[in-house]
C-alpha cells in the first residue's frame, strides 16, 4: 500500500510516540519572528537553556515593521522594543537573521522559499498560522503558539497529533481572470471555514500541477483560513526548477540533483490512501471575493450576497459589512486598496497585475498602496519596472513587510471604510480599525477595483 | 500543577468562528511579555472608540469573575499567537466549554494547562439556558469524569481529548521536559532527515 506525503514525512521526522497518543515530531526548519518569539526566549534564557539547532533557525522581522519610515529607532517604541529584542535574541543564540539592512528581509513566508531554506520533505513550524505557506515545496509546515516556539528552539522537536489527509483534486483548467487566489477561496467557500479542522489538505489535479511555485504558495497559504493547520503540493519538476540556484540549495549541480531525487520521492504514490477525497472542477471557479467576516463568506463576482438565514452567522456578518441581502458586491464603493502580504506579496502577483495597470489611475478616492513581500521582491519589482508602473497608476510603493494585513503597524484601515484587500482574514477589524471592512480577492480584482473605484469584475474591466 | 476540576460560574458568549482576533486585537501583541493581555481581551468588542464599555458578556456584572467559558464553534480560528489563551488566562479564564476549537488554539491552550472541553450542541443549549438563569451558580468541570455539574442543580456531559486528560490529571501539559529528555534520539534523526546543513559562506 502506498503512502501520502503526510504520512511519509511525518514518519521519517517522528522522534516517538508518546504515551498520550501524540507523537515528538522533529523540525526541520525553524522560522522565527519579532511577534511570537521574545517570550520564547525569554523562558530559555530563564531556564538556561541552549538553543539546539542554530542552522535550522532562521529569523526575520515583518510584522511590525513601517513599510514607509523605517529610520531606527521606529517611532512606536513598542514596536522598536520588539525589534530590538529579536536583533539581541538572534545575537545571543546565534541565529542567522535577515534584518532591516540585509536586502533580504521580508514576511517569513516569502523569504523562507525565496532563500532556498523552504524544500520538500521537510517539517517546517513558526510561530505564525500561514507557515502552511511552505507546503507549496511539498513540506509539513504548520503554525504554533510561543509555548512550542520554545519547545522547538530548546529540543528542535514539538509534541504533534498526527493529522487526516483530504485530497482536494482540482480537474481542468481555470478561466481566464481566474487564479490561485480564486482557487483557495473558492474551496474554503465549499468546505467552509471549519471544513478542515483535523486536517492536512493535500492539492493536486490538472490545475494545481499547472501552477507556478508561487501560485502554490498563495494556495497553500491560505489552508488555515479552511480550518486546516497545514496543506501541501507534492514537489515534482515545478519545484525542483525553483530551487536550484536558490542561496541555500546546494551550488553544485550533481549535488543538487542528487538531491532533487530524494526531494521527488516524497510525493504521494499513486496508490496513497487518503481519509477523504474532494473534486473539484476548474473551469466552475469564477473570480472570487468575501462579503462576509470569515473567509468562507465568499461568492462569485456574478453572484449576489446570500440571504440571511441560509448560510449561518451571515446576519451579523452583513450587519458589520453594512451590505444588502440579495445585493451584488459588483458596484460597492470602495476606500483603499492593498496589494500585499504572505498571501499575494510576490513578484508574480505584481507583475501579473502591471501590465494592465499600465497607462491606467486609480481613482481619486482610493488610497491604494503595494507592499512587496521582501526586499528581494522590491528590488526585483523596481528592477523590472513594475514598481514605476504601479507608481505611475496611483499606487504607492511601499517597503516589505506585513503591512495591512493585520494593523501592527502603521499600516491601518481607519472607521468604517471598505477595504479591497489581497491579504487572508476578514475578520471583524483585521485591518486596524474595530469596523473596518475588508473584501479579500486576488491582485488582479484589486487593481480592476482601484481603478473604478468600486468592486469590479477583472475580465470585464481588463477584456480578458 | 495538576488540573482535576475547575469550579466557579460561567461566562456565555455565544457564537461560531470567534477568531483570536476578536479575542485579542492585533495592536496588543506588540509586547515582549504576555503579562498585560488581559487589559486587550475582546477590546473592540467591550469598548467603542472612546474606551467606553459597550454591552458583551464580558462587561456584563453577572458574568463577573468568572472563570469558565461557554461559546460554540471553532473558537479561536485563526491567527496561532498564544497572546489569545494568555489573555484569556490572565483575565480569570481557567477552562472552556465549546462545541469545536481550532486546531492551533487548541494546543495552545492545553500547553498552558486551560482545558479546552467539547459539548454537544443540545447539552451546551441546554447549559446556555441554565447559566443565563442563574449566572451565579457554581459549576464544577470534572476532568477525569468528563462531566459539568451545578451544586444542587443540573449536569451535562463533556468531552477531554484523551492525549489531554491525563496531562491535565497528572500536570504535564507543559511537555517541554519530556521533549528534553530525547535530546540523544533527536541528534540521531537531525543528521538523517532534510535540513539545511551548512549555510552558504
Amino acid at each position: 500500500m502506498g503512502k501520502n506525503l503526510y504520512e511519509k514525512v511525518f514518519a521519517e521526522h517522528k522522534v516517538q510516540s508518546l504515551p498520550s497518543g501524540e507523537a515528538q515530531l522533529f523540525i526541520g526548519l525553524h522560522l522565527v519572528h519579532e511577534v511570537t518569539s521574545p517570550q520564547a526566549f525569554a523562558e530559555l534564557k530563564e531556564r538556561g537553556l541552549p538553543l539546539m539547532c542554530p542552522e535550522r533557525t532562521f529569523a526575520t522581522a515583518d510584522h511590525i515593521i513601517p513599510t514607509t519610515q523605517r529610520s531606527r529607532p521606529l517611532q512606536d517604541p513598542l514596536a522598536e522594543e520588539m525589534l530590538q529584542a529579536l536583533e539581541a535574541n538572534t545575537a545571543e543564540f546565534g541565529i542567522t537573521y535577515f534584518d532591516l539592512d540585509s536586502g533580504h528581509q521580508g514576511i517569513v513566508h516569502v523569504v523562507g522559499p525565496e532563500q532556498g531554506l523552504t524544500q520538500p520533505g521537510m517539517t517546517i513550524a513558526c510561530g505564525d498560522s500561514h507557515t502552511a505557506t511552505h507546503g507549496a515545496f511539498g513540506a509539513i509546515a504548520f503554525g504554533i503558539g510561543t509555548t512550542q516556539v520554545r519547545d522547538v528552539l530548546a529540543t528542535q522537536t514539538l509534541v504533534m497529533t498526527p493529522l487526516k489527509v483530504r485530497k482536494i483534486e482540482i480537474t481542468g483548467s481555470l478561466q481566464k481572470g481566474v487564479g490561485a487566489k480564486d482557487v483557495i477561496l473558492y474551496i474554503i467557500k465549499t468546505l467552509g471555514a471549519r471544513g478542515g479542522i483535523g486536517y492536512a489538505y493535500e492539492y493536486c489535479g490538472d490545475v494545481v500541477r499547472g501552477m507556478t511555485m508561487e501560485e502554490r504558495m498563495t494556495l497553500c497559504n491560505m489552508s488555515i483560513e479552511g480550518g486546516a493547520r497545514c496543506g501541501y503540493v507534492n514537489p515534482d519538476a515545478v519545484t525542483i526548477e525553483y530551487l536550484r540556484n536558490r542561496p541555500y540549495c546546494p551550488a553544485n549541480k550533481e549535488e543538487f540533483d542528487q538531491l532533487a531525487l530524494a526531494w521527488l520521492s516524497y510525493a504521494s504514490d499513486a496508490d496513497a490512501e487518503y481519509d477523504d477525497v474532494v473534486v473539484l472542477r476548474g473551469e466552475d471557479i469564477p473570480p472570487m471575493v468575501t462579503f462576509g467576516v470569515s473567509p468562507d463568506q465568499a461568492m462569485g463576482i456574478d453572484e449576489r450576497i446570500p440571504e440571511p438565514g441560509g448560510q449561518e452567522g451571515v446576519d451579523d456578518a452583513l450587519r458589520y459589512m453594512k451590505l444588502k441581502e440579495g445585493s451584488f458586491l459588483k458596484g460597492q464603493k470602495i476606500d483603499v486598496a492593498f496589494i500585499g502580504s504572505c498571501t499575494n506579496g510576490r513578484l508574480s502577483d505584481f507583475e501579473a497585475v502591471a501590465p494592465y495597470l499600465k497607462g491606467q489611475r486609480v481613482a481619486a478616492h482610493v488610497r491604494a498602496i503595494a507592499v512587496p513581500g521582501s526586499q528581494i521582491v522590491d528590488a526585483k519589482a523596481r528592477e523590472a519596472g513594475i514598481a514605476d508602473i504601479f507608481e505611475a497608476s496611483g499606487f504607492e510603493w511601499r517597503s516589505p513587510g506585513c503591512s495591512m494585513c493585520l494593523a501592527m503597524n502603521p499600516d491601518k484601515l481607519h472607521g468604517d471604510e471598505v477595504c479591497a484587500s489581497t491579504s487572508n482574514r476578514n475578520f471583524k477589524g483585521r485591518q486596524g480599525s474595530p469596523n473596518g471592512r475588508t473584501l479579500l480577492m486576488s491582485p488582479l480584482m484589486v487593481a480592476a477595483s482601484a481603478i473604478k473605484g468600486e468592486v469590479c469584475d477583472p475580465r470585464e474591466v481588463f477584456s480578458l | 500543577m495538576n488540573i482535576a476540576q475547575i469550579t466557579g460560574q460561567a461566562v456565555v458568549l455565544t457564537g461560531n468562528d470567534i477568531d483570536t482576533d476578536q479575542i485579542i486585537p492585533g495592536r496588543f501583541l506588540k509586547c515582549v511579555t504576555f503579562d498585560h493581555l488581559a487589559d486587550g481581551l475582546f477590546y473592540d468588542q467591550r469598548f467603542d472608540e472612546k474606551g467606553q464599555p459597550k454591552a458583551h458578556p464580558f462587561n456584563d456584572p453577572k458574568f463577573q469573575g468568572a472563570s469558565l467559558l461557554i461559546s460554540d464553534h471553532h473558537f479561536g480560528c485563526g491567527s496561532s499567537r498564544e497572546h489569545a489563551p494568555q489573555a484569556l488566562k490572565r483575565h480569570g479564564i481557567k477552562g472552556l466549554i465549546c462545541g469545536s476549537y481550532a486546531e492551533i488554539f487548541y494546543h495552545n491552550c492545553a500547553n498552558l494547562g486551560l482545558p479546552c472541553a467539547i459539548m454537544a450542541d443540545e447539552d451546551r443549549a441546554a447549559l446556555k439556558e441554565y447559566v443565563d438563569q442563574h449566572p451565579k451558580a457554581e459549576l464544577t468541570l470534572d476532568i477525569a469524569t468528563e462531566r459539568l455539574s451545578s451544586k444542587g442543580g443540573p449536569s451535562w456531559p463533556l468531552r477531554i481529548k484523551s492525549a489531554q486528560k491525563n496531562a491535565f490529571l497528572q500536570g504535564t501539559y507543559d511537555p517541554l521536559n519530556l521533549l528534553l529528555g530525547e535530546k540523544e534520539a533527536v541528534l540521531r534523526l537531525a543528521q538523517r532527515v532534510m535540513g539545511i546543513k551548512k549555510p552558504p559562506v
